[in-house]
């Protein structure tokens, strides 16, 4: 049984630690919106991009020519895979969601004895993945210093990206991040990005009719484009997973301020019912005492 | 019959400018600068650095992109450009740095000729800002 002193120190103590989580889920819900708003902003360019890909990637005829980014390079064994992750904790289930969808990916190369390349971005995945994968990780990068969420960063991803295709260090490359549903719910994706999958969702059949003009051809226009394309697909990751890390931060920090109060609650009472059973111990002693006089 | 059309233009970061009331577009594709009306061939191409103009029934606005891709469809004209000002607010400094590291980069030797002819372009327009 812990003394009245303990428990009032336990007491404090929660309430302090209540404090905190407030404060970081009212700076998460504050955060998110930002977020939110950015990753909204940012979507028009990233569909527009696909929308002309997806139109030139129509008209190439001759596919055995074509750029090596958009139908790969004709084999599988070397998978790269960049795993985005936040750089900070607290912030419940998000990387470690992400970890466990890119763990999974990772069996499945490693069992089918091809080869697995790794990069991380953001420190915490880099702190998950380095006890059991570390020597597959090839390159580590953090944004930390930035503060938002800039194309600048993601180009500068996008660029180690090709510059490793154009080495031949890969064949096919993935991207896992979270996708931002609500604030309750981030979903793990996983997204080729080399060679360019034919989207599942072809929605846009209409489109088909449109015969483009081409200055320069298609060729050209191409390899141009496919470059920024990735580029523009881990930007895009790159917003929905910090919408989805503040959203994930928010609900988490949200329970441990709620599991907080709860403990509060049931520490007050009992620290109540000690109290007064002091109080009673003493009065009957008190009692006995007169008593027995 | 009006012979206005759409445009978008849009960042990575978020949508630049967009605008259903034009008649003319006068965009600097690689391959020459290409003027767009209404019902214009559905077209793509992509930009170099240089002067976007826009023609709307109400002002006619000028813009320096540096590199980027344009859509014509369905009399919606899309660019998509990660580097964009608007030539009314452009910032001296950072045009007459842009330049500088132009130029520094064409100093270089091992430049191929495609990328020398788009930089020394760049430090072309970039000047005809900077005087204007």
């Amino acid at each position: 049984m812990p003394s009245l002193d303990d428990l009032r120190k336990r007491i404090t103590s929660v309430k302090s630690t209540q404090k905190i989580t407030k404060a970081m889920k009212m700076v998460a819900a504050a955060k998110l919106r930002k977020a939110q708003e950015n990753a909204e902003k940012g979507r028009p360019y990233s569909e527009k991009m696909n929308n002309v890909i997806l139109n030139l990637s129509k008209s190439i005829t001759d596919k055995e020519n074509a750029p090596k980014l958009l139908v790969g390079t004709g084999e599988e064994k070397v998978h790269l895979c960049i795993v985005l992750t936040a750089d900070r904790g607290l912030c419940g289930g998000f990387n470690t969601n992400i970890i466990k969808k890119s763990k999974s990916y990772f069996e499945k190369i490693i069992s089918e004895n091809k080869t697995l390349k790794i990069i991380t971005v953001g420190s915490k995945g880099y702190d998950q993945l380095k006890r059991q994968y570390k020597s597959y990780i090839v390159e580590n990068i953090s944004f930390k210093e930035s503060k938002n969420i800039n194309y600048f960063d993601a180009d500068k991803v996008g660029k180690i990206i090709i510059e490793k295709f154009e080495k031949n260090e890969f064949d096919v490359c993935a991207i896992f991040y979270n996708k931002f549903k609500n604030v309750i719910t981030q979903i793990p994706q996983e997204q080729q990005i080399v060679p360019l999958n034919e989207d599942k969702d072809d929605k846009d059949e209409t489109g088909n009719d449109n015969d483009y003009e081409f200055e320069p051809d298609e060729d050209e226009i191409l390899s141009n484009l496919l470059p920024k394309n990735i580029s523009t697909q881990i930007f895009k990751a790159m917003l929905e997973n910090s919408a989805s890390e503040q959203g994930s931060r928010m609900t988490a920090m949200d329970n441990a301020t709620r599991n907080a109060g709860e403990l509060v609650d049931r520490l007050t009472i009992e620290y109540n019912r000690s109290r007064q059973a002091a109080i009673t111990k003493e009065l009957i002693e008190i009692i006995s005492g007169a008593e027995s006089l | 019959m009006s012979n206005l059309f759409n445009i978008d233009i849009v960042n990575p970061e978020q949508s630049f400018l967009s605008k259903d009331n034009v008649f003319e577009v006068v965009i600097p594709a690689v391959e020459g600068e290409i003027g767009i009306l209404k019902d214009h061939i559905p077209i793509i191409s992509f930009l170099k650095p240089g002067i976007i103009k826009v023609f709307s029934e109400t002002e006619e606005q000028s813009f320096y992109v540096e590199d980027g891709i344009v859509e014509f469809k369905d009399n919606t004209l899309s660019v998509l450009t990660s580097s964009i000002f608007d030539l009314k607010d452009a910032d001296k400094n950072f045009v007459s740095e842009s330049i500088s590291s132009a130029e520094a980069e064409l100093s270089k030797d091992n430049i191929d000729d495609q990328k020398r002819f788009l930089l020394n372009h760049k430090v072309e327009v970039l000047k005809s800002i900077s005087i204007n």
